[in-house]
């Protein structure tokens, strides 16, 4: 349906085919979060990897930052309708965590859990394969707090509630559980260029 | 609620029935549904629109109306000046104008609902908008769970829903307004000349009944992020702080 007398901010049409539908570029970072936002000291830090209710293994700050880093540069998409070009992040990637484990393929999903109480479901394989980090870094900074620092998971292709903020472990789950955002009213998977937006998109 | 939710989130039509200046830069939209909902206090809806090309662009905007089975919605939106979507509503929209929206939306920024506790409710500008929908909500319903709200401003009229609030700050019972204005001298003795403190949200939480059992607070990051250490500050749990922050 056409609004009457609207035209838009059409961006060029080199980008177009990187905007998802019903996405418009930002410059900024917008930041988005439910609660408070925490302080988490990097010496408190832990990341706990599990499969169900087992602990696999934990890693201090020290401990994590010794491990393989990745750097990824990507469009990133939030739900609530801005996208953002050209991102880059440095941190350890899911594969190189569950190898630090001596773990390949767990089980078919995973939920990510935050210091926040937070958490959001994402497919192994959306996270296996180099498709997934817990960055550490943003833009070549320490990543701020308001960005959830010290990390947080980065699952670029899917929406970005699925980027959990401070995160804390992953949980390697037989089933699909739905996360905080999941459970209230938004998609269980999140693909923005199939715009999955809500639960029933 | 996730059922309620999925059930109601299609794309439908709705005619713009009226048109109101609240403020400078805010106007309030009344849109008449073409599918009836009935929203919770807090949830938002998906506006969407598209030009002749097939271009669209869409923004969430939070409902201001109280929830009931009326058919017309209120979307008090703010222009924003290099903003794509609010301008087309300020400058371009008239009513008869048909909008397409889908909702309602959001499971998390909510009226608690059955508390008991008193409700501290923090906003700056229109972040004042789902909270305005708490209250009429409370008003509407007759909850008599005390509710305080501290909405920050930069001038008296830039006041979103300034003389409603006023006057049910005189008819409403347990209900506490401070209005802090940030650009000019507030007049009534209750209200601040500043910005947003630890001290401002400790004098308008000292004015509820008893302690607050939750803080809704919505507005910038910025003001979200001081906003919510004062509410630690006074001793609320992280989990029973619910904010919600201006996107882009």
């Amino acid at each position: 349906m056409v609004t009457r007398g609207f035209t838009g901010r059409q961006s060029g049409s080199e980008l177009s085919d990187r905007i998802p539908p019903g996405q418009h570029l930002v410059d900024n970072f917008p930041v988005l979060t439910a609660g408070p936002t925490p302080r988490i000291d990097p010496a408190d830090w832990t990341f706990t990897l599990r499969v169900g209710p087992r602990p696999v293994k934990a890693w201090s700050w020290s401990e994590f930052n010794a491990l393989p880093r990745t750097r990824m540069t990507r469009d990133i998409h939030c739900v609530t309708s801005w996208s953002k070009l050209n991102t880059a992040w440095e941190g350890v990637a899911v594969d190189d965590i569950l190898a630090d484990a001596g773990l390949t393929a767990p089980t078919p999903f995973a939920l990510a859990h935050c210091y926040d109480g937070y958490s959001t479901n994402v497919p192994l394989a959306d996270l296996a394969t180099g498709k997934a980090m817990v960055a550490l870094n943003y833009e070549g900074q320490p990543l701020p707090r308001e960005h959830g620092g010290p990390g947080r998971l980065l699952v670029p292709h899917l929406y970005f509630w699925k980027s959990a903020k401070w995160v804390n472990g992953l949980q390697f789950t037989e089933r699909n559980e739905p996360g905080f955002w999941e459970l209230r009213g938004y998609h269980i998977y999140g693909d923005p260029w199939n715009e999955q937006r809500y639960t029933n998109d | 609620m996730t059922e309620a939710i999925a059930a109601t989130a299609r794309w439908q039509s709705c005619a713009i029935v009226e048109i109101a200046t609240r403020t400078p830069s805010i106007k309030s939209f009344f849109l008449s549904l073409s599918e009836t909902f009935k929203h919770a206090a807090g949830q938002h809806v998906d506006v969407r629109l598209t030009a002749p090309n097939g271009y669209n662009a869409m923004r969430s905007y939070s409902i201001a109306s109280a929830p009931s089975d009326s058919r017309v919605i209120e979307l008090a939106i703010e222009r924003l000046p290099d903003g794509e979507v609010s301008p087309f509503f300020h400058d371009f929209a008239q009513v008869g104008d048909t909008i397409e929206l889908r909702g309602p939306l959001g499971g998390h920024f909510l009226w608690p609902g059955s508390s008991s506790k008193p409700v501290l409710l923090i906003a700056a500008g229109s972040g004042v908008v789902p909270l305005m929908a708490m209250i009429r909500h409370r008003k509407a319903s007759g909850d008599p769970v005390p509710v305080a709200l501290s909405l920050s401003s930069r001038t008296w009229r830039d006041v979103l829903f300034r003389d409603e609030l006023l006057e049910l700050e005189m008819s409403l019972p347990d209900f506490a307004l401070a209005v802090a204005l940030t650009r000019e001298p507030a007049t009534r003795r209750t209200d601040f000349s500043r910005r947003i403190d630890a001290r401002m949200v400790a004098d308008v939480a000292a004015r509820l009944p008893g302690s607050p059992g939750c803080a809704l607070v919505c507005g910038s990051n910025a003001f979200v992020d001081i906003a919510v250490d004062a509410v630690l500050s006074l001793g609320l749990e992280a989990g029973a702080i619910k904010t919600e922050r201006y996107g882009a």
